[in-house]
């Protein structure tokens, strides 16, 4: 990856894609006109990062405080892990978001702990649940410490630099044989809120599960996310973000960049690369490798965007 | 002996003691694995009276969910859940946290 061009228009936005796939470190990548351009590796962007003014935020998400399985035995520990990443940062971001799945079994304990970790960070996080977080039997304990100020079963929507972040669940009230769900109030409200928006304000959506069809043989998408996408097409600058999928997968479809974040917990297969998307078991050299964060940096004057990749190790 | 889960092994085993052992489990008691994502097997033909046992063997967690007909609580790996169905009909059931796993229960 470090032969990549830093100039204008030196990548194929094919090679780009193909990078995006499949790199095994963090590549910096920027938006312009709707197609990405990676910029460089992991050293390089963080470098052009913490020179760079303009707005940061960080993503982390499926931390699964609780787990405890073969695939990672501590999985609080890698959470911690990712903190201390983020506190070592260059440039502190301003804030983060959390795509969830935060505790494995909604336990107290587990939203506790993974609250004393990620508090660690000194930031604002703004979270949205993932099935995970939403198991205990009166589903109170996301709610109590999370849903304050949301709609519906916890969506709301943030402006920040400029951008304007909005946080929906797809976790909630699954069909049988469906994908993730959205479901009609929720998209009422989106649309809502997007009303009266100038059509150059750049759009963030988050969610847990992706709002695109990464592989519906696993549940990897959203039933009703294409209406959510609709009622975004016409600005100029969106980005979707979600985690669930605990691996790094990019794609772009006009002005709409979509984008998953690693777990900090433990990997899941590539699509039908595996028999299920169950957590997956790989070296204890290699964890490491395949968990991590993502920041995200917009600079307003030039427009674009940028996503790092960032594994805890390697 | 019809209901496993953790909580309810203590009862369970007593209620077993309790009762002549022909009657503390129905021959014809059935099971359902949950391996990879997957029921199995995926459609079940019981008689009515029939108790069927499904048990997590994932290391995820999962549900069996009929709508209006019954819940689990989340089984993490290795809990299990029973149900004895006495009424006959199509039971079709699914994974509440993952809907793309589906299964039936044939009841007659």
């Amino acid at each position: 990856m470090s032969g990549h061009d830093h100039g204008d228009d030196g990548v194929s936005r094919r090679k780009v894609l193909e990078c995006m796939t499949w790199a095994g470190t963090g590549v910096l990548w920027t938006v312009t006109g709707g197609v990405p351009r990676s910029l460089g590796i992991i050293d390089s962007a963080q470098a052009a990062t913490a020179a760079a003014p303009g707005m940061t935020f960080l993503q982390i998400s499926d931390s699964h405080v609780g787990f405890d399985k073969p695939a990672n035995p501590n999985a609080l520990g890698t959470l911690e892990e990712a903190v201390n990443k983020i506190n070592a940062m260059p440039a502190k971001p301003s804030f983060m978001i959390h795509t969830g799945d935060i505790t494995h079994l909604s336990k107290a304990a587990e939203f506790d702990n993974a609250d004393r970790i990620i508090s660690q960070s000194k930031l604002d996080v703004h979270y949205v649940p993932g099935e995970h977080d939403f198991l205990d039997e009166e589903v109170k304990f996301y709610r109590e410490r999370y849903g304050r100020g949301t709609k519906g079963q916890g969506w709301y929507s943030f402006d920040a630099g400029g951008v304007h972040f909005i946080g929906l669940v797809n976790v909630v009230d699954l069909k049988a044989g469906g994908l993730g769900n959205l479901g009609a109030e929720q998209l009422a409200w989106l649309e809502d809120d997007l009303r009266g928006k100038s059509q150059s304000t750049p759009i963030v959506l988050f969610a847990h599960i992706p709002l695109w069809t990464v592989y519906p043989e696993w549940g990897w998408g959203t039933e009703d996310g294409g209406r959510a996408l609709e009622y975004v097409k016409g600005f100029g600058s969106v980005t979707v973000l979600n985690g669930h999928i605990h691996q790094v997968m990019q794609k772009v479809e006009g002005n709409v960049t979509f984008h998953t974040a690693r777990s900090t917990a433990f990997p899941q297969p590539a699509p039908g690369a595996a028999p299920s998307p169950g957590p997956m078991k790989v070296e204890d050299a290699k964890l490491r490798s395949m968990l991590g964060v993502a920041s995200v940096n917009f600079k307003q004057n030039e427009q674009r965007l940028a996503i790092i990749d960032t594994p805890l190790q390697g | 002996m019809k209901t496993l889960n953790r909580r309810d092994f203590g009862v369970a085993v007593i209620a077993a003691m309790l009762l002549p052992a022909t009657t503390a489990r129905a021959a014809d008691d059935m099971e359902v694995h949950i391996d990879n994502f997957v029921f199995q097997p995926a459609e079940l033909k019981i008689k009515t009276g029939t108790t069927v046992t499904w048990t997590n063997r994932d290391d995820i967690p999962h549900t069996v969910v009929s709508a209006g007909k019954f819940r689990s609580k989340t089984m993490d790996t290795d809990d299990k859940f029973s149900f004895t169905f006495t009424n006959a009909g199509d039971y079709k059931y699914f994974c509440s946290l993952h809907p793309h796993m589906t299964g039936m229960i044939k009841v007659e």
